[in-house]
């Protein structure tokens, strides 16, 4: 199990170091980040001597080794536009957009879950057809059209909501509607027919020949062994939903991760950038570890495997 | 024809038809918009739907919304063909090899594929469109440098399996060579695949082109993209609602005729394969 754990940090680092790598190999080709920082009518000495600041003329290599060395170090370097140490400014947002995709995530798991289970024991009733309806349109809406149509609805027209940023409880409505919509229709999907595979099995015509409630059926025989898939899409999602964070954050002004890498791609302030290819890849891949760990829970012949 | 079949066929027929209006309405955008859709005309800004001759009204320069939610069709099922096709060659290509050759240079590349499967798709086709530059054929390249994987995995996976079978055993021990048994043995038999992931991609390409433009970069103003097109709405939610209805309902429709379309095809080509 420990061998199994460290396996997949070692795996995760080189997944981050090679992210790293990629990324700031991209914005070194991608042009001068300074020309486009800098006041327009600015002396051609001035950029020079900001170029050298910043360490632009150093050949490419010696820029790197910099770069990784600052970044062992958690050192990202500063925001050239808010003039703040990087990483701090990007782990400062994390909360926002944790507790945005936490809150998600639980509406996912309470809507999808029942729809699909309730879809796959009432097969071809009104309310699978409904269920599975709503699903397939969840999954073609784009979230931001959603969004900005809730907005419409009911911030401009019944004000029943704030149009954005942060507070209190309501603020978290139409966000959480918006980026769970895509991944809770896809988990419905899949929980129906997950569900449907497992209920044709003869340990279910077992449990129920035996006498057992049809609740506990569904609850204890069928429910618990469709679970692997669903967990697999649950963490599959986690993950999506940190990229999903990049639209909701920016419609409603939420001030996550997601909004802040949007405005340092557009400003090019690429220390803020690389924090956050950063702290997003590790944050995914040790989502998914926590994954894989809980299929030991759910599934014990994989912690046999896990064991070897 | 049974309730079930009849709910397959039927949803797939709905698709195809929403699917074949927006491929209509995009080969057909010159012919049959009212207006040019870069024309303004401030007499008539912000109009709402059913003013005469603006169906669907006009934006805050005059502009004939109708018109530019059909040329929107032609640039969103552009960008989405192209980078279809070119993750698809490209990335089955990589599957191909690397399940068929194998060895480190195998390696290396599903070792790629999962490197930027542990990043968000989005975030990742966002942050490769800034740093690459905005444009039609920098959106496609980003699109694409950001989606091939799913190809490479799929297809190597197939491959590995396929490659075990008689028949491709047979052939190399006939003597064939391992290019032919490539293309004329192993490749056939791994296309639906890479088909069902195509229409899997196909509208996730085009809602996330319409994000990418949406959040400022990729396609830009004036150009009539959807995305672009609901990004200025913001500015006007307030007085004009339908400059974010009209846009946006093109590209759910559009995105659910592609998904009916994808899943039927499925149906019929893999039943095994479901979700």
């Amino acid at each position: 199990m420990r061998a199994f754990v460290l396996s997949r940090l070692a795996q995760t680092a080189l997944v981050v170091f090679l992210a790293l790598t990629a990324v700031f190999f991209l914005v070194r080709l991608g042009g001068d980040p300074v020309l486009l920082f800098l006041p327009m009518d600015i002396q051609a000495k001035d950029v020079n001597e900001y170029r050298e600041r910043l360490g632009f003329n150093d050949p490419l290599p010696v820029q790197y080794a910099r770069f990784m060395g600052g970044a062992l170090r958690g050192d990202f370097g500063e925001s050239l536009r808010y003039k703040r140490d990087a990483l701090a400014l990007v782990l400062e947002r994390l909360p926002a957009t944790l507790s945005l995709a936490g809150a998600a995530l639980a509406l996912t798991f309470c809507l999808a879950v029942p729809v699909g289970v309730l879809s796959a024991t009432r097969r071809g009733s009104l309310l699978d057809y409904l269920g599975m309806g709503g699903a397939v349109l969840g999954q073609a809406v784009p979230g931001f059209w959603l969004g900005l149509m809730l907005i419409y609805v009911f911030s401009v027209q019944l004000g029943w909501l704030p149009t954005g940023g942060t507070g209190g409880f309501l603020h978290y409505v139409m966000p959480c509607i918006v980026l769970a919509s895509f991944y809770a229709a896809r988990m419905a999907r899949l929980t129906r027919s997950s569900m449907l595979e497992i209920l044709g099995e003869e340990y279910i015509l077992t449990a129920r020949a035996k006498g057992l409630a049809e609740r506990l059926v569904i609850a204890k025989h069928a429910l618990r062994n469709s679970a692997i898939p669903i967990v697999t899409l649950a963490g599959l999602e986690t993950g999506q939903l940190l990229g999903g964070a990049v639209i909701t954050e920016t419609i409603f002004a939420w001030p996550g991760v997601g909004r802040l890498t949007v405005q340092a791609l557009l400003n090019r302030d690429f220390p803020v950038v690389l924090a956050a290819v950063f702290v997003v890849s590790v944050t995914y891949t040790l989502i998914n570890l926590l994954v894989d760990l809980g299929y030991g829970w759910l599934d014990p012949r994989t912690r046999a495997e896990a064991a070897r | 024809m049974t309730a079930g079949s009849l709910r397959r066929h039927g949803l797939g027929l709905v698709g195809l038809s929403l699917a074949g209006l927006a491929l209509a309405a995009a080969v057909l955008a010159p012919w049959v918009a009212p207006h040019d859709p870069a024309a303004s005309d401030f007499a008539v800004s912000l109009k709402p739907p059913g003013t005469p001759g603006h169906p669907f009204g006009t934006d805050q320069l005059g502009r004939d919304l109708f018109s530019r939610v059909l040329h929107g069709a032609r640039i969103a099922l552009f960008i989405g063909i192209c980078t279809v096709l070119v993750t698809a060659v490209v990335g089955g290509l990589l599957g191909l090899l690397a399940g068929f050759f194998g060895g480190w240079p195998g390696a290396a590349v599903m070792r790629l594929a999962d490197v930027q499967l542990s990043f968000p798709f989005i975030l990742l086709a966002l942050t490769i469109n800034a740093i690459v530059g905005l444009g039609l054929r920098n959106i496609i390249l980003s699109l694409s440098a950001a989606g091939w994987v799913v190809y490479a995995r799929v297809v190597r996976g197939e491959v590995l399996s396929v490659k075990q079978r008689e028949f491709v055993q047979a052939a190399a021990a006939l003597g064939m060579g391992r290019g032919r048994v490539l293309f004329r043995h192993v490749l056939p038999n791994v296309a639906p695949s890479i088909v069902i992931v195509a229409s899997l991609q196909f509208s996730q390409f085009i809602v996330a082109e319409a994000a990418i433009s949406f959040l400022g970069f990729g396609v830009q103003p004036p150009t009539p993209a959807w995305g672009s097109m609901l990004s200025e709405s913001r500015d006007f939610l307030y007085v004009a609602w339908w400059l974010a209805a009209f846009p946006g309902a093109a590209l759910a429709a559009t995105a659910l005729g592609i998904n009916l379309l994808g899943d039927w095809l499925r149906d019929l080509l893999d039943p095994k394969l479901r979700v």
